[in-house]
């Protein structure tokens, strides 16, 4: 039998076409690598289209000048003065009703700034121009202006600055903050880990250490966890609409215990039901967390006559938490960010007032950036931009914290 | 199985056999603990060593689909009756594991946690002393006993988790090839104070090395695979009496090197 | 507990004990309280779900009951015009189609390349620093990406197609965005089955001389197919799902179009408008939110269990 090499005659010359082949995988190459840059372009250009609209060349109109009111900047006054200009620039009906909502002794002397501002100034932004324009066609937008605007000014204006963090909500944009949309937020996540946090970690806990693994229910169960953390987020908003604040009404609005609520559309309400979509997450993560504990841990327990619950208690669990708290930071990412189930469930689209307990009407910082951004006005456009970026700085420090989190004990095990 | 003679030994199996779901893993073992000395189990891998000495504390019963038969009777009851409390079986049978698993926590918490748990109201530094003392690891670790357990090397480890076992007052320790992650020197040190420890406790120790069996125990069981791939005992005599005048052909084969 | 039945340390007699009472099993009722409640908690799950259906269920049985919706209507009709009695679902099943459509144009196949560049190409850290990319592209909140599409994509069509061509509001918009959204999951999941090929297979395709490209297309990605349809499949069941980026960017309003230009509702923007809205409770009008939500859930579903079947029947055995 012949074992000398199989003729080439019917190969082709094999230099030729490993060029082509080469040649074809430098391009299918290029095609991958921009597949990857193409993502790194669009993060790249949403972050710059949202920061670009926080600040930027303004054309702005105030209905009474800052200088007609007071030689000295009007920052620089102290209360009386402002007190003074407030009182002698409002109608007497508008001072009085001021008064009576709060007296102006009472108020600090930022609220009578904002009021002098917002009641006396009343600044108006015709136009605003994104910040790279700003930047670039400097020139041109200050023509524009003196022919659309003469009689208004051009100033450099920012949205994001720290009185948009602490100021309430309002019907101009050039006033409104964000501060009821924050607490609104913050009371949400609170429910909802409160609600969340435990049941997921029991079930994690149970479906790990005490449920048979082999059983037609316990993988019934996972199956069930499972899809229900594909369910789009906007069925869960019509799973607490119809639960918690149709059928639950009496419980969620307070009237059970006598609080005057006229319906569920409470900060209550939707807290839960941001607790139930972020229940099968939790458990998930806890589940992983809970099964990298090696056995070994649990034997030795079990061999000095621990009962289960001590093992788990004693054992267990301190070695999943850091699992377990990295899954309960990324559950609350998730849910800052929710606005579809909220919209469903009733979050008002404009309040004023802080919230009071989980009886009150909410709000929440994703459905002030869904209103804001739905609103005609180009201004409402720029402040909509200023809380996007407070909300993706939230996002960042958490995720931040659980990376971190992550780091640190992985190096320990 | 008159309840006076059961009180002459530390533990007794009679006529156990030990299933996985449908396979038999161990079949028809009969054997009787004297108290206060130290049993080997030996025998080639495979035949079931491990899960023999795993029943005498339930460990076994953490694994879905196991079934006991026979009775296991330590004082006069059978630890595998419905009225019998799993718990309490572990207190006071222990057990030490083949890979040292100390809690990773101090030193002094692994041993007081067992004892603490299990209702121990009494001076806990007093207990812990006693108990790395008779470990033979006081002298070692007495400078800290705040560091943390895993600092310690694998020897002094397995010591520890000797004394942990040793804090809840057992009457048997069980050890499942406590030396196969040792170095030699660590190995020795713990058959030294195996030794010193029958004086007080029960031993059952399940080696594969044969040279440890010979040396340090004074009762061996020797267990092989049958055809029907279920271990059974096939002698059980004083260690001496094994390895020099082995009446099965199987014990001698395998004392002699011949299979295993 | 009392230690009656402690041995002494030092050697001694031994206390004469109970052994009987000893050994008795203890009720132990703490344990088994804790056991019932941790049982509940796992129980709570199959609640939600029950929920789901059960809620779903009986209000789109009070909408299909009500004399003005026909099911047959409802399902072929491309008319929605409650105020005059046509329930006909397929303006908003075609929107929903479309932005899927657009979305899947640019989450699939540039997913996929991402997925085999991280995998196949990239250097430990190239893919050091693209993945946390990925990871915050995945992490944003839909709603910035609404106004991301309001804002940027939408001004970027009119300036390509012009302004007479392209609406403010259009479905073209929603929907890339949608899949700019939708990569980094269909690359992450894609990723994973791809590194789930074991190094031997990659091996043997060097070993025979197959270059980089060929080895990664014609090997790699065959073994891992399984894993890579089941991302598809779930890529999609998320675009159906998306909610935010639609209402904010498609429009409102249900329209039975074909045209990316033109503005049109999807089953989620429409659902997101009426309970936003201001109808009463109970009215046709209403309830009818519940019937798209079913429709929507049993697709969601549908497409899920899909997958998973996919994964465990197709999962290829390597070794």
């Amino acid at each position: 039998m012949s074992t000398e090499p199989i003729q080439n005659a019917a190969w082709s010359d094999p230099r030729l076409s490993i060029t082509r082949r080469h040649r074809v995988g430098r391009w299918w190459q290029g095609f991958f690598f921009a597949s990857t840059l193409f993502a790194i372009l669009a993060l790249a250009a949403l972050l710059f289209s949202v920061a670009d609209k926080t600040m930027g060349l303004v054309v702005i109109e105030n209905k009474v000048a800052p200088s007609a009111l007071s030689s000295r900047p009007l920052e620089g006054l102290s209360k009386e003065e402002l007190i003074s200009i407030l009182e002698a620039n409002l109608s007497r009906n508008r001072y009085r009703t001021i008064n009576r909502e709060e007296t102006v002794d009472r108020r600090s002397r930022d609220e009578i700034y904002d009021l002098v501002i917002g009641e006396v100034v009343r600044p108006k932004v015709l136009m605003s121009y994104p910040l790279s324009q700003s930047l670039l066609r400097r020139a041109e937008l200050e023509a524009e202006k003196a022919e659309r605007w003469p009689e208004a000014s051009l100033e450099f204006y920012t949205w994001l600055k720290p009185h948009f963090i602490t100021s309430p909500m309002s019907a101009s944009p050039e006033l409104a903050g964000i501060r009821t949309a924050l607490l609104g937020s913050l009371a949400l996540i609170a429910i909802s880990i409160l609600f969340a946090f435990p049941i997921g970690i029991g079930a994690a806990i149970y479906l790990e250490e005490y449920a048979d693994r082999k059983s037609w229910l316990n993988r019934i169960v996972q199956l069930n966890i499972d899809n229900l953390a594909g369910v789009p987020s906007i069925v869960y908003g019509i799973l607490g609409l119809a639960i918690f604040v149709r059928a639950l009404g009496n419980l969620t609005s307070g009237a059970a215990i006598g609080y005057a609520g006229d319906n569920g559309r409470t900060i209550l309400s939707a807290g839960l039901t941001i607790g139930l979509l972020v229940l099968p997450l939790l458990i998930i993560n806890a589940r992983e967390a809970i099964r990298t504990v090696p056995n070994s841990l649990r034997q030795a327990s079990y061999g000095l006559g621990a009962t289960q619950w001590q093992t788990i208690w004693y054992h267990v669990l301190p070695a999943a938490l850091p699992g377990i708290l990295t899954g309960t930071i990324l559950a609350v990412s998730r849910a800052i960010g929710e606005t579809a189930p909220l919209i469903v469930v009733g979050a008002a689209t404009y309040i004023t007032s802080d919230p009071t307990g989980p009886f009150s009407k909410f709000t929440a910082l994703p459905i002030q950036i869904y209103n804001w951004t739905t609103q005609p006005q180009e201004a409402y456009r720029n402040i909509a931009a200023a809380a996007i970026i407070v909300l993706l700085i939230a996002l960042l420090s958490l995720n931040s914290i659980a990376i971190l989190l992550r780091n640190r004990f992985s190096q320990r095990a | 199985m008159s309840s006076e003679s059961n009180h002459n030994y530390a533990i007794e199996m009679s006529s156990v056999d030990f299933y996985y779901g449908n396979f038999r893993a161990v079949k028809d073992v009969s054997l009787q603990v004297i108290p206060r000395k130290i049993t080997a189990i030996i025998g080639p891998s495979g035949c079931g060593k491990s899960t023999v000495i795993r029943t005498f504390n339930r460990m076994n019963d953490m694994i879905p689909g196991t079934r006991v038969t026979g009775e296991i009777l330590f004082h006069g009851k059978n630890i595998y009756a419905p009225d019998i409390d799993p718990v309490e079986i572990r207190r006071m049978i222990g057990m030490v594991f083949q890979k040292p698993n100390p809690f990773p926590k101090s030193i002094y918490e692994n041993i007081a946690w067992g004892a603490r748990v299990n209702g121990y109201r009494g001076n806990m530094d007093e207990l812990v002393w006693e108990s790395l003392k008779q470990a033979a690891l006081w002298d070692e670790v007495k400078d800290d006993l705040k560091k943390s357990a895993l600092a310690l090397s694998g020897g002094q480890q397995q010591r520890l988790c000797i004394a942990r076992a040793l804090a809840v007052r057992p009457e048997i320790i069980l050890m499942d090839e406590p030396c196969s992650a040792l170095d030699p020197i660590a190995t020795l040190k713990i058959e030294d104070l195996m030794r010193e420890l029958s004086e007080n406790y029960t031993i059952i120790i399940v080696t594969h090395n044969m040279q440890q069996a010979a040396r340090a125990s004074d009762y061996t069981a020797f267990f092989t695979m049958d055809t029907d791939r279920a271990g059974m005992l096939v002698e059980y005599g004083e260690t001496s009496q094994i390895f020099t005048r082995p009446r099965d052909q199987r014990t001698e084969d395998y004392i002699t090197g011949r299979f295993g | 507990m009392t230690h009656t039945s402690r041995r002494p340390l030092t050697s001694g007699k031994a206390q004469v004990v109970d052994y009987t009472l000893a050994l008795r099993k203890k009720p132990r009722i703490g344990e088994r309280a804790i056991q019932a409640f941790l049982f509940l908690c796992g129980a709570v799950s199959i609640l939600i779900t029950v929920g789901i259906a059960f809620e779903l269920g009986k209000e789109s049985w009070l909408f299909f009951r009500d004399p003005q919706v026909n099911l047959l209507e409802f399902l072929t009709s491309t008319t929605w015009q409650p105020a005059i009695g046509n329930f006909g679902v397929l303006p908003l099943i075609t929107a929903t189609l479309m932005t899927t459509f657009f979305a899947m144009l640019i989450a699939l196949p540039l997913g996929l390349g991402a997925a085999i560049y991280l995998s196949e190409y990239a250097s430990p850290r190239a893919r050091a620093v693209l993945k946390p990319v990925l990871e915050i592209l995945a992490g944003i909140p839909t709603v910035v990406y609404g106004y991301f599409a309001l804002t940027f994509m939408t001004p970027l069509l009119r300036g390509i197609f012009g302004s007479e061509t392209v609406q403010i509001y259009n479905t073209l918009s929603a929907g890339l965005v949608m899949g700019i959204m939708i990569l980094p999951m269909v690359s992450s999941m894609s990723e994973d089955a791809l590194s789930a090929v074991p190094r031997s297979l990659r091996e043997a395709a060097y070993g025979l001389g197959a270059t980089r490209l060929e080895t990664a297309l014609k090997i790699i990605t065959p073994a891992a197919l399984s894993g890579i349809i089941a991302a598809f499949i779930v890529a999609v069941s998320r675009a159906v799902g998306e909610t935010m980026i639609v209402a904010v960017a498609a429009g409102s309003g249900p329209n039975f179009t074909f045209n990316p230009f033109q503005s049109a509702e999807t089953m989620t923007g429409y659902i997101a408008r009426i309970s936003g809205g201001d109808a009463a409770y109970d009215t046709p009008d209403y309830n009818s939110i519940f019937a798209i939500g079913l429709l929507l859930f049993l697709i969601t579903l549908g497409l899920n269990i899909l997958s998973r079947w996919l994964v465990a029947r197709y999962r290829e055995v390597y070794e």
